[in-house]
């Protein structure tokens, strides 16, 4: 399973400053109340707790503090092959900035190595325009590119985070999807209160035993309440308005959401009596998606004290 | 202040959880356990905390499919933190400081082994300057040890012992993860693995859950023979900024000690996922040489996110139930490299 999201961050004054003087290529420190000068530069000086207003220019060259071999990089690190992360303390800083190292092997690395950034290749205005920093052999400092001080380019950032997961199902979610790919519903009744849920959940929530005793459900039930689709949002499959309804199948006590179609969505009401269409058996997998969705029955509706308490 | 007391605890560990990342299939019979523990019923119990994070469960609201391990009808009392459930346990025991409850059940949970844990904790990071390079839990700990090697603070026979003791003495633990007799020529024979670490001076990667009760006065004493009584709870923080803080020693560790007291303990409970860590850990609390240090294995043996700091809440009590101390601490540590530490005393009486 993947969770991908893109953080879209605003800056204020201090990082907007510093992210826009990497995309020209220039680092900035910020002078804290002690003098100190700080890379990246915080928003607030950790001592006085006054706001940081002073930003200088510190040179892309440094000295390695302290390092450690990422011997396994993971995805979205600055390098894919092995590399180091240090504590890099730039000339003209007092505190020292964590980035990436591109050396070949932990032989090729030491702490007070000195070492020169290598600027990525497409400015994006944020930490990673600093690529990763590489040895700087006995190159010397050509001083910070000049820079000017004005209305910074760059307010905001955005990160791309992506998380991937094995998602594993519980054992009561197991038979349930493989009984689906049998056509078949199960769901599961708690010991105590009897109650049966569905899909089954591991524990009743009532009564925090674990549901043991696996129950065969119908494919029919009643419909509890509904909302009427009308609003139109990306990723949309189904031509609007369509109706999405609870549905409580006959000896379920909780019911869940799905499709009602083969219907027009003025004519749907709360205790319509309903039934699964189910995809062709050849295109069942271990889904709820195997039913297409519920169409009426055609049955009178279900009285109101039957659903009343599952609404 | 409220007499407070540890009066139950239960856990569960493992390598990988065959089951869902609400863990509801280890918190229900954990639930049980102290149930049975204290005698007690649902009923008994006021109020409820977690610690659990949605990140490691890789979706939303994963807490609310574990309230279902409760069982919620009546409605019970209930509330949440996205960090260790000993971060749970102080929020518990304030609650009872109101006055409002008096007792409480406090767990942890999380499945760590459904997504790469050392990259998914670089989330906790500052987002604007540190997160977006990745930088991995265990890295981060080499950039740390590393430096408490250069500066002679400590040396690698010093950390090799830490595993070497830790991995001995949860060979009777049944739930450490890793264990076994171990010297501290076997830890050096081991290939670095992050530079200056050794894969054995990081915890392993855990799955798990754990629960504790706390009660105050008269009910501990209903519940158990020889409470551990609270003595001290304390927790502080640093800086997130990894620039803004020294990483060799843990100013935050050192300032709940104090205030929590440390005075008169003849065993800690220290949460350290990284062996140095430990070092660093006892320095600043200042413990004396005859302290015994994590006689459990400590979190270098089993190191599940979210409980593995109630775990050593929980076995520090356990001690004192036995009577195998009279005056225990437990630490717990949350957020990059020690960034935040909670320390809990506890007295037998
Ligand atoms: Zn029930």
């Amino acid at each position: 399973m993947k969770v991908e999201f893109d953080y879209t961050r605003s800056l204020g004054s201090v990082l907007s400053q510093f992210m826009s003087a990497l995309k020209q290529h220039s680092i900035l420190g910020g002078v804290l109340a002690d003098g100190r000068v700080v890379v990246p530069p915080p928003e607030y000086d950790p001592v006085t707790h006054a706001a940081v207003t002073e930003l200088v220019p510190v040179s892309d060259f440094g000295v390695v503090q302290s390092w450690s071999w990422v011997a396994e990089p993971v995805a979205q690190q600055p390098l894919e092959k092995p590399f180091a992360f240090a504590q890099i303390l730039l000339d003209g800083a007092d505190a020292p900035l964590l980035h990436a190292v591109a050396v070949d092997s932990p032989a090729d690395i030491s702490t007070g190595m000195r070492v020169r950034v290598r600027w990525a290749e497409q400015p994006t205005g944020t930490i990673r325009d600093i690529a990763w920093f590489e040895p700087a052999g006995d190159a010397v400092t050509e001083g910070s590119a000049s820079m000017e001080f004005g209305a910074p380019e760059v307010t905001g950032m955005t990160s791309p985070v992506r998380l991937a997961y094995d998602y594993a199902a519980s054992p009561e979610e197991t038979k349930f999807f493989r009984g689906l790919a049998e056509g078949k519903i199960y769901g599961q009744r708690c010991p105590k209160c009897e109650k049966v849920y569905v899909p089954p959940r591991g524990a009743c929530p009532v009564d925090g035993v674990p549901t043991t005793d696996e129950v065969e459900l119908p494919d029919r039930g009643t419909l509890t309440t509904y909302c009427v689709v009308n609003v139109p949002f990306q990723g949309q499959t189904i031509p609007i308005p369509y109706v999405s309804a609870y549905v409580l199948l006959d000896g379920a006590d909780i019911a869940f959401l799905h499709l009602i179609l083969d219907i027009d969505a003025a004519d749907v009401r709360m205790g319509m009596r309903v039934e699964a269409v189910w995809k062709p058996r050849e295109e069942w997998t271990t889904s709820l998606d195997n039913i297409k969705y519920f169409r009426p029955t055609g049955e009178p509706d279900a009285d109101f004290d039957t659903y009343k308490h599952h609404l | 202040m409220r007499d407070v007391a540890v009066v139950g605890f239960a856990q569960r560990q493992m390598k990988e959880l065959d089951g869902s990342p609400t863990c509801l299939e280890i918190l229900v019979p954990i639930l049980a356990d102290l149930y049975e523990q204290t005698g007690w019923t649902k009923s008994d119990i006021d109020f409820w905390c977690s610690g659990s994070s949605d990140y490691l469960a890789g979706r939303s609201f994963s807490f609310v499919s574990a309230v279902d391990a409760i069982g919620t009808l009546p409605p019970v009392m209930e509330s949440h933190v996205e960090m260790d459930a000993a971060w749970a346990m102080y929020e518990a025991w304030v609650k009872i400081q109101t006055g409002e409850v008096d007792t409480a059940v406090v767990y942890g949970f999380g499945k760590s082994s459904a997504g790469i844990l050392r990259r998914i904790l670089a989330l906790q990071l500052d987002p604007y300057t540190a997160q977006p390079l990745w930088p991995d839990t265990v890295s981060l700990a080499g950039i740390q040890a590393r430096e408490g090697l250069e500066k002679g603070l400590w040396d690698e026979a010093a950390m090799a012992s830490v595993v070497a003791r830790s991995m001995s003495d949860a060979a009777s633990n049944e739930w450490a993860i890793r264990r076994g007799a171990t010297s501290v020529e076997d830890v050096l024979a081991q290939p670095l693995y992050a530079d200056p670490l050794r894969r054995w001076d990081c915890a392993p990667v855990s799955d798990g859950a754990a629960a504790i009760v706390i009660a105050a006065g008269d009910k501990a004493l209903q519940a158990r023979q020889r409470p551990a009584w609270i003595t001290g709870f304390e927790h502080r923080i640093e800086p997130i900024a990894l620039n803004a803080r020294s990483l060799v020693e843990s100013s935050s560790t050192a300032a709940a000690g104090t205030a929590a007291g440390t005075a008169g303990v003849d065993l800690a409970e220290l949460h350290a996922p990284f062996s140095h860590q430990e070092l660093i850990l006892r320095s600043s609390l200042g413990l004396a040489d005859d302290v015994r240090v994590n006689p459990s294995g400590g979190a270098l043996t089993a190191n599940p996110m979210f409980s593995a700091g109630l775990n050593r809440i929980g076995e520090a009590a356990r001690a004192i139930w036995a009577g195998d101390s009279d005056k225990a601490l437990a630490h717990a540590t949350s957020g990059p490299v020690l960034q935040q530490n909670l320390v809990c005393t506890m007295e037998g009486r």
